[in-house]
């Protein structure tokens, strides 16, 4: 799987590293808007779903002389896109599944009643969706890959606890067992966003991405590129 | 309440020629058929901002005016009149004429030189008008004649305790009766898009919800042949589940015995009916919008939903299962048919003339920027567009294949009026099928957005989301056939962006964007002309001049 490793760079005593992060999860959890709080530090409560997917990138310090750039793909919930999935999490370093811990029934239909018996088979809690997710992520994508599991809208459930519909101790659990990263996260009040992204840093390879192979490494299909002017993202956005 | 509202209309100024009949259906085959009217008719009717010269006053128009328009369109269809229909509201036997539909008709039908031979000169300076579109933009100029004062009645606003009170008050004295009719219309039109609250969990505040829905001046309904509801630009499900399940009885009606209903007409409101396949395509109006116009708007709500799902994915969806629920299928993109659906409610030139509008620069300006274009362009780039302020810049294209107006329709709408693809931030990869091109598969579209405002270095992030609008959005377009792409297509971006900045277009689009569209004054010195629409046939381009300082408003626009 070295051909799958990150690009990195060792200039002096500082380590920078780049990684791919997918995003995955039913429409409507928040998946771009932990996006948007961690890219731009901004929210954005009437946001439309996501067309098609979304290509950010966002860099962070880990200490003084680690650097890890996220190139991040975020990808539209709904069903019809699945197809394009495999493309956004095939060389992917980290991939976040985002499940909405408000939501025991999918939030799909929401805009209309669900009352067809031929629907049912589409309805599930998003915290299954996102266990889908997970088995098709281990099953298929880079063996390496580093999954964290985040529960959305810890806003809401902070405001009114009757909202909350999945419990974190379950959450976790599953967490465990499946080996993946945990957190409950809120893109409104920005809770846990920032944590999640580091902790996943903390958790990449960042040796690989050392000397021993300087910037050779992502060539399984990937382009990667040295920083260009073109593609440096900003600090989050002061306004 | 809207259709018994007519009765406070001004009667007398309803055609002399009105039936009794309480709806009038139109069928096709039909001698005066909408498309028909259309194709034969020889006259053209003066434009209306050259009308806006002479005889109709940039002021709105006074009450007195009205009745003398309306007095001249005698020449109303010979359409097939229908007993009593059941109506959404469940009142019957209260509608009078078919209002709407003869103004329009009426609009188009009206010989050109009668009222205003000298505009019509006038009009030559625009050279090739294309028929229809000449027609088209004619046409919303005479609105709804009928209720537009009870239309103020109906609490529109129901939210806000002023309205409360006046709607209360408008029962016994009609506040509004000596205000002027575009006035009024200009109040209700404000509040055209306001979202409607949703019924409450006890139902309490349904009787409001359903009159704030029935105070729109314009819907859009979508259903299968089944009945299922696919999309409505007003009301949620529970509002809108009766009416859908009328119209559909309605139409299968006349599909069973092989001869589709095309459209017909309720007091001042025109309801449209276009079929498509499996989907049913209802447009109802009250903005005196002809067939043509209302159907070429349900033709693109029918590309939308192409470009979402193709069409071999629809069909086979209906095929496998005749009363597929296409709502999940479709589900995310009920934002885009309903910005698609509001611009032409607020009256889309774009629209109106299948054209597109391009950003005026230097020709040798463009030459360069195409240049720089093609040199960067990969191996998988299909079409490769450069679009500013909504406004394109540059296209480039294989041999042989033209970009449809249709299709970049779907893709500005996507881009620009709707927002989720503009607040995201970064750049986009986006599966979209374009009709136009080629109904049957996905192609690949890069999306970058570059602010004009920014200067330099900068210009690669995105304005926060909530600042930059339209207008001073440049976006690149790269579209491809292979979903793998993307990376080629972001490299070629970089490079195209490099080069725009190196030889100094990237500052001339952004000056042109800030520009704005030139002032009639600027392109006719001292003129009085105050707006005018242009298309080249030819290029299947248009342009038009600033609004401003003329028409400011949304209404204003419209007209």
């Amino acid at each position: 799987m070295a051909s799958r490793g990150p690009a990195g760079s060792r200039v002096g005593n500082s380590r920078f590293a780049q990684f791919k992060l997918v995003l995955l999860g039913e429409s409507a959890v928040g998946k771009s808007s932990i996006v948007l709080r961690f890219v731009k530090d901004q929210f954005d409560s009437y946001r439309e779903s996501t067309i098609g997917a979304a290509f950010l990138t966002q860099t962070i310090s880990l200490d003084d002389n680690t650097t890890v750039k996220f190139e991040i793909w975020d990808t539209a919930g709904q069903e019809r896109y699945k197809s394009l999935a495999p493309m956004y999490y095939r060389n992917a370093n980290c991939a976040v599944v985002v499940y909405d811990i408000t939501q025991a029934v999918s939030t799909s239909g929401r805009l209309w009643e669900l009352e067809e018996l031929e629907l049912t088979s589409h309805i599930q809690a998003s915290l299954d969706k996102a266990k889908q997710w997970v088995k098709e992520l281990q099953r298929q994508a880079n063996e390496n890959i580093i999954i964290a599991l985040a529960g959305n809208k810890l806003d809401l459930v902070t405001e009114q606890p009757d909202k909350r519909a999945i419990q974190t101790a379950d959450a976790e659990a599953y967490a465990r067992e499946a080996g993946l990263l945990f957190f409950e996260t809120s893109a409104k009040t920005a809770e846990n966003v920032r944590e999640l992204f580091t902790s996943i840093a903390k958790k990449l390879p960042l040796d690989q991405a050392g000397p021993r192979n300087p910037r050779s490494g992502g060539r399984g299909g990937v382009e990667l590129r040295p920083d260009t002017p073109g593609t440096q993202a900003g600090g989050p956005c002061s306004c | 309440m809207t259709l018994h509202g007519e009765n406070n209309a001004p009667k007398q100024s309803l055609h002399t020629n009105s039936s009794d009949s309480t709806a009038t259906i139109t069928q096709k085959g039909d001698t005066g058929g909408p498309h028909e009217a259309q194709e034969e008719r020889p006259p053209l009717p003066p434009r209306p901002s050259l009308l806006g010269v002479g005889e109709r006053p940039a002021t709105p128009l006074s009450a007195a005016k009205r009745p003398a328009l309306q007095s001249k369109p005698t020449t109303a269809l010979s359409s097939v009149d229908i007993q009593t229909l059941s109506f959404p509201d469940g009142s019957r036997g209260t509608f009078s004429t078919p209002a709407s539909r003869s103004v329009s008709e009426a609009g188009q039908r009206r010989p050109a030189g009668t009222s205003t031979p000298s505009s019509r000169k006038a009009s030559n300076n625009g050279s090739e008008f294309d028929d229809s579109a000449s027609l088209i933009s004619y046409a919303p100029t005479l609105r709804a004649n009928g209720d537009l004062a009870s239309l103020l009645d109906e609490g529109l606003n129901a939210q806000s305790p002023a309205w409360k009170l006046l709607s209360s008050q408008a029962d016994t004295v009609n506040p509004f009766e000596m205000i002027d009719y575009e006035d009024n219309a200009l109040l209700n039109f404000d509040h055209e898009f306001d979202e409607i609250e949703g019924v409450d969990s006890k139902g309490g505040n349904e009787e409001e919800v359903l009159l704030q829905w029935k105070a729109k001046l314009k819907h859009y309904l979508i259903l299968s042949s089944a009945g299922k509801p696919i999309y409505s630009r007003h009301g949620d499900q529970n509002l809108i589940n009766g009416y859908i399940g009328i119209i559909q009885t309605i139409i299968s009606f006349y599909q069973d015995v092989k001869d589709p209903l095309m459209g017909f007409t309720a007091g001042d409101t025109r309801f449209v009916v276009s079929i498509e396949g499996p989907l049913y395509f209802v447009a109802i109006s009250r903005l005196g919008e002809s067939d043509t116009q209302l159907r070429i708007q349900l033709e693109a709500l029918y590309m939308q939903i192409l470009s979402t799902l193709t069409l071999p994915t629809l069909t086979q969806l209906f095929t496998n299962r005749p009363n597929t629920d296409l709502r999940r299928p479709l589900e995310g993109t009920e934002t885009l048919l309903s910005s698609l659906a509001d611009t032409f409610t607020k009256g889309s030139a774009s629209a109106l003339l299948s054209a597109l509008e391009c950003l005026k620069v230097r020709k040798s300006q463009r030459h360069t920027i195409n240049n720089t274009l093609l040199k960067a362009k990969t191996e998988k780039l299909l079409y490769g567009l450069i679009v500013a302020g909504g406004r394109l810049v540059s296209v480039i294209r294989p041999k042989r294949h033209s970009l449809h107006p249709s299709d970049l329709q779907l893709i500005f709408n996507m881009l620009f009026e709707a927002g989720s693809v503009k607040a995201g931030g970064g750049e986009n990869w986006i599966p979209v099928c374009l009709p136009g091109f080629n109904n049957r598969g996905y192609l690949y579209m890069y999306v970058s957005f570059i602010n004009a405002h920014d200067g330099g270095e900068s210009s690669h992030e995105r304005p926060p989301s909530t600042g930059g609008s339209r207008e001073d959005e440049i976006a690149i377009l790269l579209i491809s056939a292979d979903k793998e792409s993307f990376y080629e297509l972001k490299q070629m971006r970089d490079d195209v962006v490099t080069e725009l900045q190196k030889n100094g277009s990237m500052d001339i689009i952004k000056a042109a964007v800030r520009q704005g569209r030139p002032s009639t004054t600027d392109i006719v010195p001292g003129t009085q002309l105050r707006h005018f629409l242009y298309k080249s046939r030819a290029n299947v381009q248009f342009m038009m001049p600033s609004f401003s300082p003329h028409f400011s408003s949304l209404l204003a626009r419209r007209r």
